[in-house]
């Protein structure tokens, strides 16, 4: 089968069955994407399908033939995305492994819902941070959503 | 002045002094001792004519940082990055004393030599209060610290890092500092004290300029000495607004690289299944159906392991392995066994005394106070599973994962890898947690075994979280017992408490160094319970060792994450006896003993952290819940820190953590930012665990498998925590761990005044 990642199309070898995180990160080399749990509970995974945050360690990759897989890879070029300028502004990240699974889901999110409630984010980002980063977080996010990245 | 400690422990005589700090020094420090002095011999005294070897077009400025042509200026840190920022803030020292741009900043981490030693982490396992500046303290520190920089351990832990490295950075930067305004000097044929340096640029009045690109070479040819580092009034990042992180933006777009991330050329993949039953090993296996992906199997003492091609077919062909184990001597092994063990110990009444004043035993009249507490074994969960890649050449081991001491993986790991260590080569990556379960080297050892099966291909093995949560050494499970007689002013005339659990260093040296520690005394047992500030005239802190065969080993705070949780929720206990509020009674049995300069530090950072949750002014009400507030204080690696928590309760007794108020202590905060966020970092770590952390054994097995039943903190449930820094001017203290101890008692003392339910147990369950 063939592959849609970041605006790229690749013939993929993986077996249909294998978790689009795995082929993600072990056919393809692009390690952005995190492996925390395997049962979709940390959304260190999280990717885009077709714009929409979607966990990948149980996702089998036939299920995406034929849809747009964006990673944190393909979040921007340069960094430049208002999410990454914010993370950066506000020191978001400690030791960073689960961060791509959040900007994944809160790009999804402000994508999706450019004004987001408090319990819109919450309900969107319920995501892992081991290192307790969720302040900074909160802080990035609001002046992404009120514009004053 | 505390009288001296007496041990009771062996023979039921007291033993001197001297002979219990002998004693204790060594089974604390004996990891360090113990493997220097078995490898002593492999010539680790500590380089300190190390320097950098300077690539093209760069040069080295001794052991830390090197220049080159176009002003870049790459900094080494010791220290292993596992989130706490340590590898920027190294940069940031050398930045500040160079008077360099942040954006000439890089850093990497430092070469595995014993130049890098951290004596301090180990020195800090001594008896002694931090601010014990009397002889015997400080003559233990000095001749622990020339035989610790002799043995030269490399390793990151014990919240140690800046204050380790800090002096030899400084230093360092302030001699080459000097170097490069004399080169610049001599090139622009001016007096050097006609220079001045701003934002990395070299100017002087006539207009001239340079950069330190231009003058590097010249710089890096001159002899280096130490200089005197900047002091602080003339700061202009440290203490103000810091260095922004270096590592952060690449941890905001995939690049930053893991251990799991590492890919080499030909490299293959591996899952492993451990025994399930502590201790247990494989009596047979079967592999069955070998798919194509799958290159290899491994079949170990007591795990089985699979390689492929990539990570997940591995794991699907090694979970389908029939495989027989031998459970062992453990398999019967469960929690209310183990706590029935420790309440034997208690019962029985014997142990280390660790701390004694005055005489528990003397009759006295006043309210008894008395209470028991309990606290269940703990994961680390790092977010990035346990993995370690190697390729053994059959001449070569070369190792890559994250980790918190490559000196002692390049010496330990030789056994596993049939090679001298000088055949070993250890590349650390930034870690995806450590919380310092990447000091162990089961991970690595079992890395090792699986690749020999693969000589010389990269094999990369991979713990699925299901591993890593059954196969971790836990932060022990512990029973304490707290009893006190108030005078009657309500303050504790005496003081007497007793803990049993096993010993993390024991066990871990057992692991490194092969030798256990023979039952002596492991003062991180009872770090926290120790020392206390408080007026309390008559004291003894007790411990009984019982290790039931349970891996444990240091999980973030060590000994403080349950002792800060007895000692400040009986603390609260006591003011509740007498009729007294949490923070007046605190601040009287600190004033009480005012003339010690630790008693006001925990003061201040009470009337701080107190001041800034409105403590005294009722709690904003929840409609529909019960509010309350709590407060805590403790001292850990060298910073004091207070917390005031607010919960609201709800009527099925889910307990919600509103807000955290917290002041921090640690001397003097180089980077307040970073500080902030390490301290944040510890809160909501702390709070995971205290509302929802419990491994429990059954069988002798970890009955918890993954984050759907050890659960995690998330966002939702996440508290705003604000944090004052309280700058005591005191000798520096740590930052990674200090933020964890207090909050699981200012959430039991907050839940006790939100619905008068005493808690005694974490995690905190209200029915």
């Amino acid at each position: 089968m063939e592959l849609n990642v970041n605006g790229k199309t690749a013939p993929i070898q993986s077996d249909p069955a294998t978790p689009l995180l795995w082929v993600l990160r072990d056919e393809l080399n692009l390690v952005g994407t995190k492996f925390g749990c395997g049962i979709m509970v940390c959304g260190a995974c999280t990717v885009q399908v077709d714009g929409v945050a979607q966990r990948s360690c149980r996702l089998p990759v036939s299920a995406v033939a034929g849809k747009k897989v964006t990673t944190i890879e393909g979040l921007s070029p340069d960094r430049s995305h208002a999410l990454q300028r914010a993370w950066v502004k506000h020191q978001v990240p400690q030791c960073g492994y689960c961060q791509s699974g959040f900007l994944m889901a809160a790009s999804a999110l402000l994508a999706a819902t450019p004004k987001p409630t408090l319990a819109q984010i919450h309900g969107a980002l319920s995501n892992i941070c081991r290192c307790g980063t969720y302040d900074a977080m909160r802080a990035a996010i609001m002046d992404v959503v009120e514009g004053t990245v | 002045m505390n009288q001296p400690v007496t041990d009771t422990a062996v023979s039921g005589k007291p033993k001197s002094l001297a002979r219990r700090v002998l004693l204790i020094s060594a089974a604390v420090v004996g990891g360090g001792l113990a493997v220097g002095a078995g490898y002593i011999q492999h010539k680790a005294l500590r380089n300190k004519a190390y320097t950098l070897k300077p690539g093209p077009g760069e040069a080295a400025f001794g052991a830390w940082f090197t220049i080159d042509t176009s002003g870049i200026i790459t900094a080494v840190s010791p220290h292993q990055e596992m989130g706490q920022g340590i590898m920027s803030l190294v940069a940031s020292l050398i930045a500040e004393e160079l008077d360099a741009a942040p954006a000439q900043m890089r850093v990497v981490q430092a070469p595995v030599n014993t130049a890098y030693s951290n004596a301090t982490m180990l020195l800090d396992g001594l008896p002694f209060r931090p601010a014990d500046k009397g002889w015997l303290a400080e003559g233990a520190r000095f001749t622990l610290r020339r035989l610790l920089e002799a043995v030269g351990i490399n390793a990151t832990g014990g919240s140690s890092s800046v204050r380790n490295v800090i002096g030899p950075v400084q230093q360092a930067a302030a001699g080459a500092r000097q170097l490069l305004l004399q080169a610049a000097a001599t090139q622009m044929a001016v007096p050097v004290a006609e220079l001045r340096i701003n934002n990395g640029i070299i100017s002087h009045a006539s207009g001239k300029t340079l950069g330190f690109g231009d003058v590097a070479a010249a710089a890096g040819a001159l002899p280096l000495l130490p200089g005197t580092p900047k002091p602080r009034e003339q700061y202009r990042m440290l203490g103000k607004t810091g260095m922004p992180r270096i590592d952060l933006p690449a941890k905001t777009d995939g690049t930053a690289q893991f251990g799991i991330d590492v890919r080499l050329p030909g490299q293959l993949y591996a899952a492993i299944r451990h025994c399930p039953v502590f201790g247990g090993t494989v009596k047979s296996v079967v592999f069955k159906n070998k798919p194509a992906a799958v290159k290899g199997t491994v079949e170990g003492r007591h795990f089985v392991a699979a390689i492929a091609t990539s990570y997940y077919a591995a794991q699907q062909f090694v979970d389908a392995a029939q495989v027989v184990w031998e459970e062992g001597a453990l398999a019967g092994l469960n929690t209310a066994g183990i706590f029935a063990r420790y309440a034997q110990a208690l019962d029985a009444g014997e142990g280390s005394v660790y701390e004694s004043r005055g005489d528990i035993q003397q009759p006295v009249t006043g309210k008894a106070v008395k209470a028991e507490y309990r606290v269940p074994f703990l994961a680390h969960a790092t977010m990035e599973p346990m993995n370690c890649t190697v390729q053994h050449t059959g001449t070569q081991c070369k190792i890559w994962c994250g980790n918190q001491a490559p000196l002692l993986i390049k010496w330990l790991a030789a056994k596993a890898a049939g090679l001298p260590s000088d055949a070993i080569e250890v590349h650390t990556l930034t870690m995806g947690g450590g919380f310092g379960r990447k000091f162990e080297m089961d991970v690595v050892n079992e890395a090792i075994e699986i690749a020999r099966s693969m000589p010389g291909v990269p094999v990369q093995t991979i713990w699925s979280r299901e591993e890593d949560m059954q196969h971790d050494v836990y932060r022990p499970a512990a029973l304490g017992r707290f009893e006190a007689t108030l005078d009657e002013q309500g303050r504790p005339r005496r003081w007497a408490c007793h803990i049993a659990g096993p010993s993390v260093t024991a066990q871990a040296m057992g692991r490194m160094a092969g030798m256990g520690g023979g039952g002596m005394p492991d003062k991180t047992n009872v770090e926290g319970a120790t020392f206390l500030p408080y007026a309390l005239p008559a004291l003894e802190v007790r411990h009984s060792m019982v290790d039931t065969g349970v891996p444990v080993g240091y999980w973030r705070s060590v000994g403080h994450s349950y002792t800060a949780f007895f000692v400040e929720s009986f603390v609260d206990e006591c003011a509740a006896a007498a009729g007294l509020d949490p923070l007046a009674y605190r601040l009287a049995l600190l004033q009480a003993n005012a003339g010690d300069a630790t008693a006001q530090r925990f003061a201040a950072v009470l009337q701080a952290a107190a001041k800034a949750a409105g403590w005294g002014t009722p709690v904003a009400p929840v409609p529909g819940q019960r509010v309350g507030r709590g407060i805590a204080v403790a001292e850990s690696f060298h910073s004091i820190v207070a917390q005031v928590a607010e919960v609201a309760v709800d009527a099925q007794g889910v307990v919600k953590v509103t807000r955290v108020f917290c002041a921090v202590d640690c001397g003097f905060a180089l980077d307040p930012v970073n500080a902030r966020a390490q301290i944040r970092s510890g809160v909501h770590f702390g709070l995971t665990a205290a509302l929802g952390g419990q491994i429990d054994i059954e069988q002798g097995r970890v009955k918890q498998t993954n984050f759907n039943d050890y659960p995690m903190l998330t966002l939702a449930h996440a508290p705003v925590v604000e944090v004052e820094i309280v700058n005591s001017r005191a000798d520096l203290g740590g930052l990674g761990e200090p933020g964890v101890p207090p909050i699981a008692p200012a959430v039991a003392n907050a839940v006790r005044a939100a619905t008068g339910v005493v808690v005694r147990a974490l995690p905190i369950k209200l029915n």
